[in-house]
C-alpha cells in the first residue's frame, strides 16, 4: 500500500506493508537515527515524534502514519546550528555511546513543548520510558534542565 | 606528585566528545545503519533443550524457501574447536566451541543459521528446519556438575584447555600466601559469610549486531558492534579457517558493550556467509535473543572467612569461589581469577591469604566478561563480612577498613601470585587516595550522625552501610596498545588508535592527552579508531585498560611527535631543539619568539630534509595500578513490604587525574546505577528446564531515571606516576560498590544480613522473618 505522511518537513510517499511498524519504515527510508533496542516499546530508543507527542515507533503501525507529521532526531538542527536540547546534551556531557540520545531527546523535546518548566520529578517522569545502560541519567537530568533554561530564554542555542 | 605539571590545558577539561555531534543529529554511525544492496538477513535457529545430541537435522525446505540463500548447520562449516572470549593470544579460556556442532549444550545454543532475502523469510525458513534431538540428561545447577556421574557437558575428544572435563571443570585456581590455618587460630575474632550472586545481563541498548561483506580485492570486511576488533579478526580468521589477511575489522561506534562484546559471538557466521554467497549479511540480535543466548555475569558462589585480631588488625584471609560459566568456558579461568586477584590485595595486612575456586560448566546460559569481571562477585562477601566483623569487634566498620587498607608505597603478595589465570605480576601502589576517598564520603552521606540511629517513618526504616574496594588499569605484561600519530601541514594531526571506544569517549580522552602534549586543542586532533587496516593494534576495551594502557601509547607516540616538531623548528627558531616548547599551535623558545605548527610542517614536507612527521608507539604496562573507590548509601527498608529504597549513595573514587572529568564521572555513575540494579532487581529467571523465563526489558528490570536515587560522585585526584596524565583507568571499579554497599545499610537497618542477589522484597522479608523468628 502506499501512504503519504510528513517526515522533518518534507512530504511524502512511500510504499509500505500494512502490517509494518513506523521504525522499520522511516529505517528503510534513511532515518538511521531512529533506533532499535528492544522492538516492544520497553526501551523508547526508536521515540520519535508524530504529530508533536513522542512515540515509541516500533509499537505504531506505519500505516497509522497516514497524513502525520513525524519529526525524527535527523529534522532537528538546521544547517549546522544544533536544537538547544541537542546542544544541551552535548554540553552537559549527557552523550556516551548514543544510542538512546535520539529517543530522549525526543521525548524531552515532547516535554518542553507541554511543559517548558519542568522539575526534577517531572524530568524523570517524562523521560522513564527511555532506558540507559551507559550512564546513570544524572547528565541527562542536567542537560533537560539546562534546554529548558535556554528555550524559555528564546536562545535558540548555548 | 611528583612530575605533575603545573597546569594542564586540555587534560582535566570536560571537552565535548570528539564524535558527540555526529551521535546526537542521529547519523547513520552504527553498524547497522549502513544500507548495502542484496544484504541478505541472518536468523539463527537456537535449542530447545538444555542438553541434546542432534540426531539428524534436515533444512530441504528450508533451503527451497523462496528468498533463502544460504543455510548453515554442523554438516557444512567448520569444526574448529575455539573460544569465543575476545583475549589476547593464546586465550585462558578453553577451545570449547565450534560454530555448530551435533550438540548442544544450553538452551538457545545454536542449531543453525539461515541467510534470507528479508528477516521475515529467515525467520520463516527456521521453522521449516526439521531437527531430531536426543535429549540428554542435563546440569541444571552448579552443585549437580562436580557430583559422581553427573553429565558431562564437554565429553567430545578435540576440546583443549579445560580443567577437568569429566567433572565438568573448566578451571581451577588455588594460591596461598602464609598459613591461613595459623592465621585462624591466632585470630581472636572469626568471621564467615557465602554469598551467591544470580544470573544477570549486560543489557546494552544495542543488542550484538555485525555486518559483513567483500570489498572490492574480494576480502571480508566485518563491520561489527565489538569491544575487540583485533581479536575478531584473529579468531574469526581461526574460526573459518582463512589466512587473516583476507578479513577487515572495523569497529563504527557501539551501542554499548560493558563486556558483552568482548566476545566472538556472530561474526563467524555472516563472515561465512559472505564468503560463500558474496553477498552483504547482516546479523542484529533481537532482545530476547540477546538475553536467551549472549552472555552472562557469571553467577557464583563465594566464600570468605576472615580472622582479626581484638583490636581489629587481620590475621587471615581465605576466599573460595566456585563459579558458573554455563555451556562454554568462554573468560571462566580469568573471572574466576579475578575474584581473589582485583580483591584480596585491597587488605594487604593480613600476613595470611588463600583464594581457591572451581569455574564449572552448566547447561545454562553462558557467562563472559562483564564489568567488574569477577571482583564484583567477590566484594559482595568480603565487604559484608568486614562490616560484620566491625560489628562483632565494636568498631566503626571505617575504622577496621582503615586500619587494614594498602597504601602508597606498600605492596601485597597476591599482585604476583595471582594474575590472569597464571602468575601475576608484583607491584608497589604509587597513588592511593582512598582515605580521603572514606573521609569526603562519610562526611556527605551523614556517616556519623546516621549510622546506627535507624530512623523510622511510617514502615520505612533508615540505615546507612559502606564498602571500599580496588580494580585495576589493564593487564599487566599481557596488554598492547600502539598509536599512531601523523602531522599534517596545516598543523592537524591524525591520531589512529586500535583503542576500542564503545561510548566510553576513549576517542575523546586519547585525543585530550595527544593534544596536551602537542599543544594544539582537541580540534586540531582527527581521530580515527578501531579499523584493523588503518589503525595500529590495541588489545581492545577490557580490563579497565584503555586510558591506562592506549593512553600511555598516545603520550609515547605524541612525546616522539614533539621531539620531531622541536628538530624541525630548532633551525627556523635558531634556538636549541630541548628548549622549545609547544603550546597555542606554535613552537617557543624562551626568547619569545615563535613559529606556528602549520610551518613547521610545511618545511618538513616541502623544503629541508623532507619527511613526514609522525610516530607509532606502544605500551605494555608493567603493573596495572588500581583506582580506589570509597562507596557509601543509605537505605530505607520497609518492613512489611521488604521493599529496599536508596536514598542516597555517595561514591569517592580516586582514578588519579581524570582526563575528561565528566566522562570519567559519566563511567561511575553508570557503573552504579547498574549495580543497584543488579543489587536490587535484576536477574534472570531461568525455567526448570534452563530456559530464560524474563528476556524483556519488561520482565528484566534493568534502572530507568525513576530508580535511580540522588548519587553523589567525587572524583578525589591523586598523580598516578606510570599513567599518562598522572591518570588510572575507571571503567569498572564502580559496578562493584552497590551490591556490599546496600547489602550493609540493610544491616544497618534491619539487622540481617542478605546472603543472595538481588535484594528483593520476599529475600528481604524472608531473611526479617528468619532473624525475629
Amino acid at each position: 500500500m502506499t501512504m503519504t505522511l510528513t517526515i522533518n518537513g518534507k512530504k511524502r510517499t512511500l510504499t509500505i506493508d500494512p502490517g509494518e511498524k513506523l521504525l522499520d519504515v522511516l529505517r528503510r527510508e534513511g532515518y538511521m537515527g531512529v533506533k532499535k533496542g528492544c522492538g516492544a516499546g520497553d526501551c523508547g530508543a526508536c521515540a520519535v515524534l508524530f504529530n508533536g507527542r513522542a512515540v515509541n515507533s516500533c509499537l505504531v503501525f506505519a500505516a497509522k502514519a497516514e497524513g502525520a507529521e513525524i519529526l525524527t532526531i535527523e529534522g532537528l538542527a538546521t544547517g549546522e546550528v544544533l536544537h538547544p536540547v541537542q546542544e544541551a546534551f552535548l554540553q552537559e556531557g549527557a552523550v556516551q555511546c548514543g544510542y538512546c540520545t535520539p529517543g530522549m531527546v525526543m521525548a524531552t523535546i515532547d516535554l518542553l513543548s507541554r511543559n517548558p518548566d519542568p522539575s526534577e520529578p517531572e524530568i524523570r517522569e517524562a523521560l522513564s520510558g527511555n532506558l540507559c545502560r551507559c550512564t546513570g541519567y544524572v547528565k541527562q537530568v542536567n542537560a533537560v534542565q539546562r534546554a529548558a533554561e535556554w528555550m524559555k530564554g528564546g536562545e535558540t542555542r548555548g | 606528585m611528583a612530575d605533575r605539571p603545573k597546569r594542564f590545558v586540555t587534560v582535566g577539561k570536560n571537552l565535548r566528545k570528539v564524535d558527540g555531534t555526529a551521535l546526537i543529529t542521529g547519523k547513520p554511525e552504527f553498524v547497522a545503519d549502513l544500507q548495502l544492496p542484496n544484504t541478505l538477513h541472518v536468523k539463527i535457529l537456537g535449542s530447545p533443550y538444555a542438553h541434546a545430541r542432534i540426531t539428524s537435522i534436515d533444512v530441504r525446505d528450508a533451503e527451497a524457501m523462496p528468498g533463502v540463500v544460504c543455510v548453515l548447520t554442523h554438516l557444512n562449516t567448520p569444526a574448529t574447536r575455539h573460544t569465543t572470549a575476545g583475549q589476547g593470544y593464546p586465550e585462558p579460556s578453553p577451545y570449547d566451541t565450534r560454530m555448530f556442532e551435533n550438540k548442544v549444550r544450553f538452551v538457545g545454543d545454536r542449531v543453525a543459521a539461515v541467510a534470507a532475502e528479508s528477516e521475515a523469510i529467515a525467520e520463516a525458513a527456521l521453522k521449516v528446519i526439521r531437527v531430531d534431538y536426543e535429549e540428554l540428561p542435563a546440569v541444571l545447577a552448579i552443585d549437580e556438575a562436580r557430583v559422581d556421574g553427573a553429565p558431562v557437558i564437554h565429553d567430545e575428544a578435540d576440546s583443549t584447555g579445560i580443567y577437568d572435563a569429566g567433572r565438568n571443570i573448566v578451571a581451577d585456581v588455588d594460591i596461598d600466601v602464609g598459613d591461613v590455618a595459623a592465621g585462624f587460630a591466632e585470630s581472636d575474632e572469626i568471621v564467615e559469610m557465602t554469598c551467591e550472586t544470580q544470573y544477570a545481563q549486560h543489557t546494552p541498548i544495542e543488542t550484538h549486531v555485525v555486518l559483513s561483506y567483500l570489498d572490492s580485492a574480494n576480502r571480508l570486511v566485518l563491520r561489527t558492534s565489538t569491544q575487540v576488533p583485533f581479536h575478531v579478526r584473529r579468531i574469526v580468521a581461526q574460526t573459518l579457517d582463512i589466512p587473516m589477511q583476507q578479513i577487515r575489522v572495523i569497529k563504527p561506534r557501539i551501542g554499548g558493550g560493558f563486556g558483552t562484546k568482548q566476545e566472538i559471538l556472530l561474526e563467524d557466521i555472516v563472515g561465512l556467509i559472505t564468503l560463500r554467497t558474496g553477498q552483504p549479511a547482516l546479523i542484529s540480535l533481537s532482545r530476547q535473543e540477546e538475553f536467551a543466548a549472549s552472555r552472562t555475569r557469571h553467577p557464583m558462589r563465594v566464600r570468605v572467612k576472615l580472622g582479626a585480631n581484638s583490636d581489629g588488625r587481620l590475621n587471615a584471609i581465605e576466599m573460595e569461589a566456585t563459579s558458573n560459566t554455563g555451556a562454554y568456558g568462554s573468560h571462566g579461568l580469568t573471572v574466576l581469577a579475578n575474584t581473589g586477584s582485583k580483591t584480596l590485595p585491597l587488605y594487604n595486612k593480613a600476613p595470611h591469604a588463600h583464594f581457591y575456586g572451581q569455574a564449572i560448566y552448566t547447561n545454562l546460559p553462558v557467562g563472559g566478561a562483564y564489568r567488574g569481571y569477577g571482583a564484583t562477585q567477590g566484594y559482595y562477601p568480603l565487604e559484608m563480612a568486614m562490616d560484620e566483623l566491625a560489628v562483632r569487634l565494636n568498631m566503626d566498620p571505617i575504622d577496621l577498613r582503615t586500619l587494614n587498607h594498602i597504601r602508597v608505597g606498600e605492596t601485597s603478595p597476591i599482585f604476583e601470585k595471582l594474575g590472569e589465570g597464571r602468575e601475576g605480576v608484583s607491584q608497589t601502589v604509587k597513588s592511593c587516595e582512598l582515605p580521603r576517598c572514606i573521609e569526603i564520603g562519610a562526611e556527605r552521606i551523614g556517616w556519623a550522625k546516621k549510622r546506627g540511629k535507624r530512623l523510622k517513618i511510617g514502615p520505612w526504616v533508615h540505615g546507612v552501610g559502606m564498602s571500599i574496594m580496588m580494580q585495576g588499569s589493564g593487564i599487566p605484561e599481557i596488554d598492547m596498545a600502539a598509536a599512531t600519530i601523523k602531522m599534517n601541514e596545516d598543523g592537524s594531526f591524525n591520531l589512529l588508535i586500535g583503542a576500542t571506544d564503545l561510548g566510553t569517549g576513549s576517542d575523546t580522552i586519547l585525543a585530550q592527552i595527544a593534544a596536551e602534549v602537542l599543544g594544539v586543542p582537541l580540534t586540531k586532533m582527527l581521530v580515527t579508531s578501531s579499523d584493523t587496516d588503518y589503525t595500529p593494534f590495541d588489545v581492545g576495551a577490557y580490563a579497565s585498560s584503555t586510558t591506562y594502557v592506549s593512553g600511555m601509547a598516545v603520550q609515547k607516540a605524541a612525546e616522539q611527535v614533539r621531539d620531531q616538531i622541536r628538530a624541525v623548528a630548532a633551525p627556523l627558531l635558531k634556538a636549541e631543539a630541548e628548549r622549545l616548547e609547544l603550546r597555542d599551535d606554535a613552537v617557543h623558545d624562551p626568547s619569545g619568539d615563535q613559529v606556528s605548527l602549520a610551518r613547521v610542517c610545511q618545511r618538513a614536507m616541502y623544503e629541508t630534509d623532507q619527511f613526514q612527521i609522525g610516530a607509532t608507539a606502544s605500551c605494555v604496562p608493567t603493573e596495572s595500578p588500581p583506582p580506589f573507590l570509597a562507596n557509601f548509601a543509605e537505605v530505607a527498608v520497609n518492613t512489611e513490604t521488604g521493599k529496599v529504597k536508596v536514598v542516597h549513595y555517595v561514591a569517592a573514587v580516586d582514578c588519579g587525574v581524570a582526563i575528561n572529568p565528566h566522562m570519567a564521572e559519566g563511567q561511575m555513575e553508570g557503573a552504579i546505577v547498574n549495580g543497584i540494579g543488579y543489587a536490587l532487581t535484576e536477574e534472570m529467571i531461568l525455567s526448570s528446564k534452563g530456559r530464560v523465563r524474563n528476556p524483556s526489558f519488561f520482565d528484566y528490570k534493568i534502572p530507568g531515571m525513576l530508580d535511580v536515587p540522588p548519587m553523589d560522585i567525587i572524583l578525589v585526584e591523586s598523580y598516578e606516576p606510570t599513567g599518562p596524565m598522572g591518570a588510572k583507568s575507571v571503567g569498572e571499579i564502580g559496578i562493584n560498590g552497590p551490591i556490599p554497599t546496600i547489602a550493609n545499610a540493610i544491616y544497618d537497618a534491619v539487622g540481617v544480613r542478605l546472603t543472595e542477589t538481588p535484594f528483593t522484597p520476599e529475600r528481604v522479608l524472608n531473611a526479617m522473618k528468619a532473624v525475629s523468628g
